[in-house]
């Protein structure tokens, strides 16, 4: 079975990085049953699996990672949609987090940026269910912050049922620590004591 | 059948970071304890968890939870070799302080305050949040956190050198890498299916 960590970090069998994950069996193996629940579920009834690479390709593409947006087109299979997300996730592109505080001493520290909305020919590409995925999408990889009801409304409006919603919102949160860790352990095997 | 927001209770909102202990109110329906099934309670893996209405929302991907969670507990529970537990919960309250999760961070807080025995430090980080003055060590895992808590992400050679130079071994960084990144997994959760409320 291939170990997307692995493979995404260029960690190989018998290496010293491989080693020290090995310390943690537990969390290898789940990191990765995680990612095989999300992408090839049991039931594809809430969030089809084509919805699902498509996210993840826009995760990807917003955390500005080439390599790990290759590897999740392979799995989406359909070149428009493909190009459609590529081009979504280069014009929403930003720096994060940002976002506010519930009002009081925290206003401070609030830091405003932009929300985004998918513009055409994307947003006809892609749908209005999709679409408002995305836009999710993005507030959940900038702006965690920000979250309020109504941007779940926003989701139940097009169609998307709160158990896709779960579904959604732990695809966007399980890839946001996948590619870090892929970040980290790269930038550690590139960097030998 | 078309799905609905749940209206919150009356509640006093959090409105700074805190060590104190926080309840969780959730915005979408979690699934009612009578109905949980076995795949369910496999999914939430200790059964105490039924009571928690965070994880009988996610139970409604009940596959999805257990992974995660068997993923949680060994980053933070496995006592083997790298960083003590302290300090994998010093990245988990870094993280959570710089993505702005007052819930998480008051749960990891806690627990890097008991393991440390260093309140003073954690609250300080709370307070003043991720640039508060601390020692090499905690102010290297909590640069790394950060880091690694940005989109894109910054971690680069320069956090690997400086976490050696705090005295981390590899073994020690990688666990500061999957404590800080599971975060970001669990606020995009906590602060997106919900919202905290103080204990009454």
């Amino acid at each position: 079975m291939t170990d997307v960590i692995d493979q995404l970090a260029g960690i190989a069998p018998g290496s010293p990085l491989d080693a020290v994950r090995a310390r943690r069996p537990q969390a290898r193996l789940h990191a990765q049953a995680s990612h095989d629940s999300l992408f090839n579920p049991l039931s594809e009834a809430d969030v089809a699996r084509h919805e699902r690479y498509a996210i993840a390709c826009f995760v990807a593409g917003l955390h500005d990672r080439p390599d790990i947006l290759a590897f999740y087109e392979k799995g989406l299979e359909d070149q428009a949609l493909t190009s459609a997300i590529a081009a979504a996730a280069t014009a929403a592109r930003t720096h994060g987090p940002y976002g506010h505080y519930p009002k009081g001493p925290l206003s401070a520290e609030d830091r405003p940026g932009p929300v985004h909305r998918i513009a055409s020919p994307a947003r006809e590409a892609l749908g209005d269910r999709l679409a408002a995925a995305l836009e999710h999408t993005h507030m959940l990889v900038f702006h965690p912050r920000d979250a309020a009801p109504p941007h779940l409304q926003a989701l139940l409006d097009v169609g998307w049922s709160t158990t896709g919603i779960v579904v959604i919102s732990q695809l966007v949160a399980f890839l946001s620590y996948q590619i870090r860790v892929v970040a980290g352990l790269s930038v550690l095997r590139a960097r030998p004591t | 059948m078309s799905d609905k927001i749940v209206a919150v209770p009356d509640h006093v909102e959090p409105v700074v970071f805190t060590r104190d202990q926080l309840d969780w109110l959730p915005w979408l329906e979690p699934l009612a304890e009578p109905d949980l099934t076995a795949r369910h309670m496999a999914g939430l893996v200790d059964a105490a968890r039924a009571k928690s209405p965070y994880f009988r929302l996610l139970a409604r991907d009940p596959e999805v939870l257990e992974a995660r969670t068997r993923t949680d507990k060994d980053i933070f529970y496995n006592p083997e070799a790298g960083l003590p537990r302290a300090e994998r919960e010093l990245a988990a309250a870094a993280t959570s302080r710089f993505n702005g999760c007052i819930y998480c961070a008051s749960v990891h807080a806690r627990f890097a305050a008991t393991y440390s025995k260093r309140a003073d430090d954690v609250d300080r980080l709370l307070a003043e949040g991720v640039d508060a003055d601390l020692d090499r060590r905690w102010a290297a895992i909590v640069a790394a956190s950060v880091a690694l808590a940005s989109t894109p992400v910054t971690f680069g050679p320069e956090h690997v050198d400086a976490l050696r130079q705090a005295g981390l071994d590899d073994a020690s960084i990688v666990d500061v890498v999957n404590a800080a990144s599971f975060f970001n997994w669990a606020n995009r959760l906590m602060l997106s299916l919900g919202e905290p409320a103080a204990t009454s």
